[in-house]
């Protein structure tokens, strides 16, 4: 079945299955491989997408249920990784394995377009459904206040995009 | 570290100009273990006429920060430019680089001289091309930031302009290489951030898992969840009609049942299923209905390997590892005696990446793409398993996402090495998170039976520990013996540590600070109850037992490898300055007041730590820990100082997760195959953490571990204070506790 999808403002055809989840879309069909498979189930966050401007887990979302929406992977953040999270992320070295990032800073930036300023309580709550495995949380806090300081616009950048 | 024979230098001119310099150092003398075997001889610099230093990181990234910190070593005695350096990884090539695994915080001790080497070689090769390009004394030549300068002349010129030169030259005597004074260093103690970081948030394409090649397959590979079970039969003609699927077949499997299961398994028995897409590879292996051959002895359920260890310790010990005095009259006639029994779980690594590998057979050679921490291990495994020459198999080397241990073993690279020689193209393996789960190589649950004597001073007089864990006489499971000079053997008067084992037929392996996540626990707990039944400080009471000569001829005195030798004043001195940071002396000490402080130290790979812990427990036994100081000796030199503190911090936090994680078997089977049954620490659940470092004139090592261990113990020690509950078995949820 031939699926039309909005990935990072470009327009991409696809024939799978419906059902299909959107991260084996992105990952096995477009080979755009930022976006990363953790779980399958929904616990880990590492698959972390943004559809319309919300984190959504790309492992349980069937790409028919998608095909309207637009969707914004890691690679779309920003043209060439300087959105404020991915500044930060650099800057205080907040990577260690790496391979949970691409899901932290899209579930960030989905809390900075609509909280600039978090709180800790509020990136608490934002968070603690992406699992780190290298337990790098302490310098994800650091990084999205940091970037939080940092951002001009961000409604416009956070959010680029992703807006209908 | 000593040289056993002399070092030299290759060198060769690069095309396009600049130079290549090769250092070949002959084997270093070879340790007793295995990790310590990982060494790493040889290294690459280029330097291009652009000025462009290219340095190739030879060591398996998988979130320790080597792929960074090595080339900086060589960096800085090159005294290169760190913005105008480039890092490039290493494919396996062990003749060249020497050994290229990433295990037991090796990396670093391993290679600090080598890399050292390389980095002052190249800047000799340099300055000699210069002071003959400016026809001046070399020892008039200097460098700085990539350049040469000769002061009096005013002159100076980039690396890149004399590379072509340097590359005619001979190579320098390594014995006559100088290095620089630690306090000229511009780059190693310095905060720098990963080289591949813009990669990973910008989601490029660094992983095993992120390897696609043209006319790529992807296959599944179905299991028997009890280990060692064998497929008998499968429905491959139903499967083999399912949507997107090219091939699916059986594969016999090489497991052999023993009571020690060994560190490579050698291949599963199982059905793979090969399709164009994973998701389909997937959905299929939901159709697929398999007849397991079970093995003869299936490994038994938690309840049973509980209920023997119990029986177990009931009976004389298999085996004793040291003793000294007579600690069973001793413990007869003390003043005091405290008894207690620890007990930890089976714990699984998790890598968030799951396990995968890609091969490609063609042509009679083998093509593999992974992430593994030991690759070398692996070709040679998939070498002698399919017989293919090790010289026909090419392997590169990705970034891991995690490793832990878990990727020490190679069974998902050979794996992927059967399935590509059955398949006519490219095929990326890849375990789903339940295959994850269930097919690790576990740390090894354990049970100590502890009992120790205090004098009416309250000085430990007789200190008796069995353990038991698993193996076969002597002979343990991986990851499961104990070092006979753990803390405090040697240090009382009246000692006896000893072992008895029982069979687990299932495979067990290294975890992050392998025995030490263990043991510290056990060890730094007791010692927190008996400076509590002697009434005195517990960082007092540590200090005590370590300020004690470890007795003449004791494996603590004297241990068969001598780095390995714990240095009572390393672990008193970490002690002293996290009691400082933490103003330990001040803490509130209100008895059931809900809040409390504990303390911990120990020392694994090479490094000493010692911890505090602030926790504050609720009134349904949650606990929250609020603060956590960290202090560490690894020697006399950081050498990325972010990736120093990340590892702590890493650490700690992961620490937690092992506080609250457990692994349990029915039926032959594991029991957890999802995240949310098996849960680790989530940001909302971290404690802040300061950290602090004791530098010592030893030679600088690794962070991947050390300070795992005493975490731990610290907590528990603190939950004690709070609420006078001891936890002696975990995970949490058995002493009644959990985190909030």
């Amino acid at each position: 079945m031939a699926i039309r999808l909005t990935i990072n403002q470009k327009s991409h055809t696809v024939n799978v299955a419906p059902e299909t989840p959107l991260l084996w879309v992105l990952r096995d069909h477009l080979q755009m491989v930022g976006t990363k498979f953790g779980c399958g189930e929904g616990m880990c966050g590492a698959c972390t997408v943004l559809i319309g401007g919300y984190p959504v887990r790309s492992c349980m979302t069937p790409v028919s249920a998608v095909a309207d929406a637009p969707i914004v992977t890691i690679e779309g953040l920003s043209a060439d990784g300087n959105h404020p999270l991915q500044r930060a992320w650099v800057e205080l070295d907040v990577p260690q394995c790496g391979y949970c990032q691409a899901g932290q800073i899209l579930t960030a930036a989905a809390l900075l377009a609509h909280t600039p300023h978090p709180t800790d309580a509020e990136i608490d709550v934002a968070m603690s459904g992406n699992l780190c495995r290298c337990s790098s949380y302490t310098r994800i806090r650091a990084a999205i206040h940091e970037a939080a300081a940092h951002q001009t616009h961000p409604k416009t950048t956070a959010s680029s995009g992703a807006t209908r | 570290m000593r040289l056993t024979r002399r070092s030299f230098f290759e060198l060769s001119a690069m095309a396009g100009g600049g130079f290549l310099l090769k250092l070949t150092l002959p084997q270093l003398a070879s340790a007793q273990n295995h990790a310590a075997n990982l060494l790493s001889p040889d290294a690459f610099v280029r330097i291009a006429p652009d000025g462009i230093v290219t340095i190739v990181a030879k060591s398996p990234e998988i979130g320790q920060g080597i792929r960074t910190s090595l080339p900086m070593i060589i960096a800085e005695e090159l005294d290169a430019d760190w913005a105008s350096v480039r890092i490039e990884p290493a494919n396996l090539d062990e003749a060249v680089y020497g050994s290229q695994g990433a295990g037991g915080s090796m990396s670093t001790p391993n290679n600090w001289l080598p890399m050292r080497q390389v980095g002052s070689a190249a800047r000799q090769l340099l300055v000699t091309a210069a002071a003959r390009r400016w026809q001046v004394p070399e020892s008039e030549v200097t460098t700085a930031r990539g350049r040469l300068l000769h002061t009096s002349s005013n002159r100076s010129m980039g690396y890149g302009e004399v590379a072509s030169d340097a590359a005619q030259l001979p190579p320098p005597d390594p014995a006559t290489l100088r290095f620089k004074d630690p306090k000229d260093y511009t780059i190693l103690g310095h905060f720098q951030s990963g080289c591949d970081n813009l990669s990973v948030v910008t989601g490029k394409p660094l992983f095993g898992i992120d390897v696609y090649l043209p006319g790529m397959l992807h296959a599944a590979y179905h299991r028997c969840a009890v280990f060692g079970g064998r497929v008998k039969s499968a429905n491959l003609d139903v499967i083999r009609k399912l949507p997107g699927v090219r091939y699916a077949f059986v594969l016999d499997g090489t497991i052999q049942p023993t009571t020690i299961v060994p560190y490579e398994i050698g291949l599963a028995s199982g059905v793979a299923i090969v399709a164009d897409s994973w998701y389909q590879a997937q959905q299929a292996r939901k159709q697929l209905k398999v007849d397991w051959i079970l093995p003869p002895n299936p490994v038994p359920s938690s309840v049973e390997l509980n209920n023997r260890a119990h029986a177990l310790a009931a009976q004389p010990a298999t085996h004793t590892l040291y003793s000294e005095g007579d600690v069973t009259k001793t413990l007869a006639s003390a003043n005091k005696v405290v008894e207690a029994d620890y007990s930890y779980p089976f714990l699984a690594h998790m890598t968030l990446e799951p396990q995968n590998a890609t091969a490609w057979f063609h042509d009679g050679k083998l093509e593999i793409w992974a992430d593994s921490q030991n690759p070398g291990s692996g070709k040679h495994l998939v070498s002698q398993a399919l017989q293919i020459p090790e010289s026909e198999i090419t392997v590169h080397m990705l970034r891991a996402g995690g490793g832990f241990g878990r990727r020490l073993m190679n069974d998902y690279m050979l794996e992927a090495a059967y399935i590509a020689k059955q398949v006519p193209a490219p095929v990326k393996l890849l375990w789903s998170r339940e295959d994850d789960f269930i097919h690790d190589a576990y740390r090894a649950a354990g049970w100590h039976f502890m009992k120790a004597g205090l004098d009416p001073a309250g000085e430990v007089i007789g200190w008796q520990q069995r353990l038991v864990t698993f193996g076969d006489g002597d002979h343990y499971a991986s990851g499961a013996g104990i070092d006979a000079a753990e803390f405090p053997s040697g240090r009382v008067p009246n000692f006896e540590l000893s072992t008895s084992t029982q069979p687990l037929w299932l495979r067990t392996g290294s975890l992050r600070a392998p025995g030490s996540n263990a043991y510290a626990f056990v060890i730094q707990s007791f010692i927190d109850e008996l400076a509590n039944a002697a009434g005195k400080d517990p960082l007092e009471f540590q200090l005590a037992l370590l300020s004690r000569e470890a007795s003449p001829g004791s494996p603590a005195a004297k241990h068969p490898e001598a780095r390995y030798t714990l240095k009572a004043k390393r672990q008193a001195d970490v002690l002293r300055k996290v009691a400082e940071i933490s103003d330990w002396a001040n803490r509130s000490k209100t008895a059931g007041s809900g809040k409390g402080m504990g303390i911990a130290a120990h020392f694994c790979h090479l490094g000493y730590f010692a911890i505090v812990a602030q926790v504050s427990v609720n009134a349904s036994k949650g606990i929250r820990v609020e603060k956590v100081w960290a202090v560490g000796d690894v020697g006399s030199q950081l050498v990325n100082l972010s990736g120093a503190e990340a590892q702590v911090q890493g650490s700690i936090i992961e620490a937690m997760s092992h506080m609250q994680q457990e692994i349990t078997l029915a039926n032959g089977k594991i029991q957890q195959t999802a995240f949310d049954q098996n849960p680790m620490m989530r940001l909302r659940q971290i404690p802040k953490i300061e950290i602090g470092w004791v530098k010592t004139e030893y030679s600088p090592t690794g962070l991947g571990e050390p300070a795992l261990p005493p975490v731990l113990p610290a907590i528990g020690n603190a939950v004690f204070a709070a609420t006078g509950k001891r936890i002696r078995t975990l995970p949490l949820a058995r002493s009644g506790f959990h985190f909030v």
